[in-house]
């Protein structure tokens, strides 16, 4: 590639480029090859879509994408045909054939692979009329589906690095704060923190300024960050330094966890073709500013997420906090000033330098502004990424968006914020999600993670897996985190194993409040917040299980039984059948009966039923 | 069965030299390492403190700490079972369990053949399609008990 050297060289590649950002006369197949779809086989679809294009002689007239994530991972792997946009939803390699001889020689539907909808039952043909998609608005994500990650010229012919030019060339590195200040952009990592001051004051600070990017994603059950520096890493990198230009850096990382190979690939070829590009380097589109960006590969520690232990791992050490008197904006990485943030936080710079920050602002609640990522998991009908404005309510996300609740079973919770948040109980429904709001309730935005829970689902347990999580991830420093989680873990297992005494409840509430105060990082602060949320809500679950030694929700198991319901036992004998230890026995036709000695409560009796005649007791 | 790794030290030695022998690249280094033999054989930790400038107690402490190395061999094929938030509430225990009994090693064990190594991880960023698990690099989802079991099957063929 020859280097750019000036914004007008960058133009005309652009203009060049045209083509590849209208999905024009020519048919392209758009194929997701994110991680989500990744898992479900894309490979052998990829492979057999080429094997058989090439047998009817169609290689050169229709163009094969592997993109990033779309985002309904539910349904992977994913397959979108343009120009139409015809969507083919859980695509098998057998399924290919009948697609390249119908729909793509002939221009006929194949009626049994499109999408049809769980709510209405009706087929929907397009990717653009699917209520998943709908109802979203994807500022941030929506050329996921469209541009080739590895490919520099997708990006910019889609008007990639226009951004970039503007921040250079037509502003001063303090109009890009203000712009930044004026956009209302808060962190997307989790504290939310106003992403124009984070800037203004790390420029302040005298001395070797380094720009971070934040893909440490340790929040189970959140993935938008993977998928945003799989499927559009160059958006991540045009704010990257974009920011650069605003706070005066010359240096930048990106702490990416090692257990996301792909998008360290796609990142690091990312960032070799900006630089081939002249978009990366020394002397960016000859316009004096050098900068350059380089991987660090994290190793797996939830609390190198927190900013001072990352900037402790970027240095080669181990990832343990110290405590903030003095903030990583003046003194950070290498004693440096450093300023880091979310990858969802800077892959929206790009958009409000470009839209400008009234269009940005215009977007969202009055204190929340923009869309955000949310990773809707779970116990719900369509599992993905959803990004809609700030303020959606829970309701639109989980049961516009999301469908629902799976199998006709009965909403309970939705967990935000991962371990440093916690669970919101259905009254909460239509409370507009942005920033404030979240905390209001006693949970937190987090980075974004939603993970759906259903009747099912025994809260206790849940804390218990928080508090368990988080007791392996404490790095062991401060006495409040490493003793107070030990306890919480203590006693909350002795409560799901029916050895829950009267004022556990009380003793929980008075660790989570000592933690809250006296712990050294954030890590410790907020991981009270699962249990503590899950009391004030569903005290009555706790009680159940310590006075009635009873678990409701049927998991937790010294607390059940499973017996069969003969009123409503049809004596199918499907679950006679599929019992691994031959515990329900009974005649054809006739009620069935649950052996207590043999049972081992694996519930597959229980899911399988279709009468619903099994209860837990 | 236990045999020693045989280091190719060559391997190694370019490892480092990709890094420019930088301190700070320590943990990356130990990661490409472990790609290599699924664990970081502790013969490699004297070269390393000696071109890196490192202290032993360092390498030590960063190789301890990080959950993705382990100084003890581990087997061909490393099963990461997620049992993060999205896969725990979608049943990621009873895959687990079934490995379990499959396999008959407990969680960070590795079976008498050293041909697998059980693992739980914390999210591996597919939690849309839990329960997920991992097997090297490679990630298989929407598990349940008898897939799980299928999957080890097609491995164990493999290595044959
Ligand atoms: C225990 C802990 C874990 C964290 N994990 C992450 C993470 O995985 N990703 C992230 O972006 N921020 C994480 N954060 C927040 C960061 O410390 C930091 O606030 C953030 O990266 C700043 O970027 P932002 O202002 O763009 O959100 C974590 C914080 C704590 C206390
Ligand atoms: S929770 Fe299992 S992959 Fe995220």
């Amino acid at each position: 590639m020859t280097k750019l050297i000036n914004r007008e060289s960058l133009d005309q590649l652009r203009e060049s480029l045209k083509d590849r950002a209208k999905l024009g006369e020519k048919k392209l197949i758009s194929l997701c090859a994110g991680s989500g779809c990744g898992a479900y086989g894309t490979a052998k679809v990829y492979e057999k879509l080429k094997e058989e294009l090439a047998n009817h002689g169609l290689t050169d007239d229709i163009e094969v994408k592997l993109t990033g994530c779309h985002g309904f991972c539910e349904k992977g792997p994913i397959m979108v045909i343009h120009p139409e946009g015809i969507f083919y939803p859980q695509i098998k390699p057998d399924f290919v054939p009948e697609i390249v001889e119908k729909t793509l020689k002939n221009g006929e539907l194949v009626k049994s692979l499109i999408y049809k909808d769980p709510a209405t039952k009706k087929n929907i043909t397009h990717e653009h009329e699917i209520p998943f998609y709908k109802l979203q608005q994807r500022v941030i994500f929506g050329s996921n589906g469209l541009i080739d990650p590895t490919s520099i010229e997708d990006y910019i012919g889609a008007g990639g690095y226009s951004a970039l030019s503007k921040a250079l060339f037509d502003m001063k590195p303090k109009a890009i704060i203000d712009e930044i200040k004026k956009s209302g952009l808060r962190g997307r990592g989790g504290g939310g923190f106003p992403t124009g001051i984070k800037w203004e004051t790390c420029a302040r600070h005298h001395g070797n300024r380094y720009v971070i990017c934040n893909a440490d994603e340790g929040d189970p059950g959140a993935y938008m960050d993977r998928s945003l520096l799989e499927g559009n890493p160059h958006s991540v990198v045009e704010g990257m330094i974009i920011g650069a230009i605003a706070i005066g850096s010359n240096e930048g990382y990106v702490y990416v966890r090692h257990e996301y190979p792909l998008a360290v690939t796609n990142l690091g070829k990312a960032l070799e073709s900006a630089r081939s590009l002249g978009i990366l380097g020394k002397n960016i589109l000859g316009s004096g500013f050098d900068f350059d960006i380089h991987i660090s590969r994290g190793g797996g520690a939830f609390v190198c997420g927190e900013s001072t232990a990352l900037m402790a791992s970027l240095e080669g050490k181990p990832g343990r906090p110290r405590a903030k008197y003095v903030h990583t904006v003046a003194k950070g990485f290498r004693d440096s000033p450093s300023n880091l943030n979310n990858v969802e936080t800077w892959a929206n710079v790009p958009v409000i330098i470009n839209k400008g920050a009234d269009w940005y602002a215009s977007i969202g609640t009055q204190h929340s502004k923009g869309t955000k990522i949310f990773s809707l998991v779970g116990k719900v009908v369509n599992t993905g990424l959803v990004e809609v404005p700030m303020g959606t309510t829970l309701r639109q996300i989980i049961f516009d968006i999301g469908g629902g609740i799976p199998k006709k079973k009965k909403f309970k919770a939705v967990q935000t914020g991962g371990p440093s948040g916690g669970c919101i109980p259905e009254r909460f429904l239509d409370l507009p999600v942005d920033f404030d709001e979240l905390t209001k309730v006693g949970s937190i935005m987090g980075s974004g993670g939603m993970i759906v829970m259903d009747q099912d689902t025994c809260m206790v347990d849940v804390a218990r897996y928080f508090v368990d999580f988080l007791k392996d991830e404490s790095c062991g420093q401060c006495n409040p985190c490493r003793e107070g989680l030990k306890h919480m873990l203590d006693i909350l297992t002795d409560i799901c194993q029916g050895r829950g005494k009267e004022g556990d409840i009380e003793i929980l509430e008075e660790i989570g409040a000592m933690m809250q105060k006296f712990a050294l990082c954030g890590l410790g602060t907020s991981a009270p917040n699962p249990v503590l949320t899950n009391i004030l809500y569903f005290r009555d679950e706790y009680e159940a299980h310590i006075r009635d030694k009873k678990c409701p929700a049927g998991v937790c198991k010294p607390l059940f039984h499973y017996e069969i319901d003969p009123e409503k036992c049809t004596g199918c004998t499907v679950c006679a059948k599929k019992c691994p230890k031959e515990a329900v026995s009974g005649e054809k036709k006739k009620p069935h009966a649950i052996d207590q000695n043999n049972c081992i409560k694996c519930g597959i009796c229980y899911e399988g039923c279709k009468f619903d005649a099994i209860k837990i007791c | 069965m236990e045999t020693k790794t045989s280091i190719d030290w060559k391997r190694v030695d370019s490892i480092i030299e990709k890094y420019n022998r930088d301190k700070e690249s320590l943990l990356m280094i130990l990661q490409d390492i472990s790609d290599m033999y699924n664990y970081v054989p502790p013969e490699v930790i004297p070269v390393l403190v000696k071109k890196l400038g490192v202290r032993e107690s360092l390498i030590y402490s960063v190789a301890t700490f990080y959950k993705t190395i382990s100084l003890k061999p581990r087997g061909k094929y490393i099963l990461s079972v997620c049992t993060g938030t999205a896969c725990h509430v979608r049943g990621a225990e009873k895959i687990m369990d079934a490995l379990h009994s499959e396999l008959n090693i407990a969680e960070g064990e590795t079976s008498e053949d050293r041909l697998f190594t059980l693992l739980g991880v914390r999210c591996i960023g597919c939690c849309a399609s839990g329960p997920v698990m991992n097997v090297n690099h490679d990630t298989h989802g929407g598990l349940d008990r008898s897939s799980a079991l299928k999957l080890i099957e097609e491995y164990r063929q493999q290595a044959s």
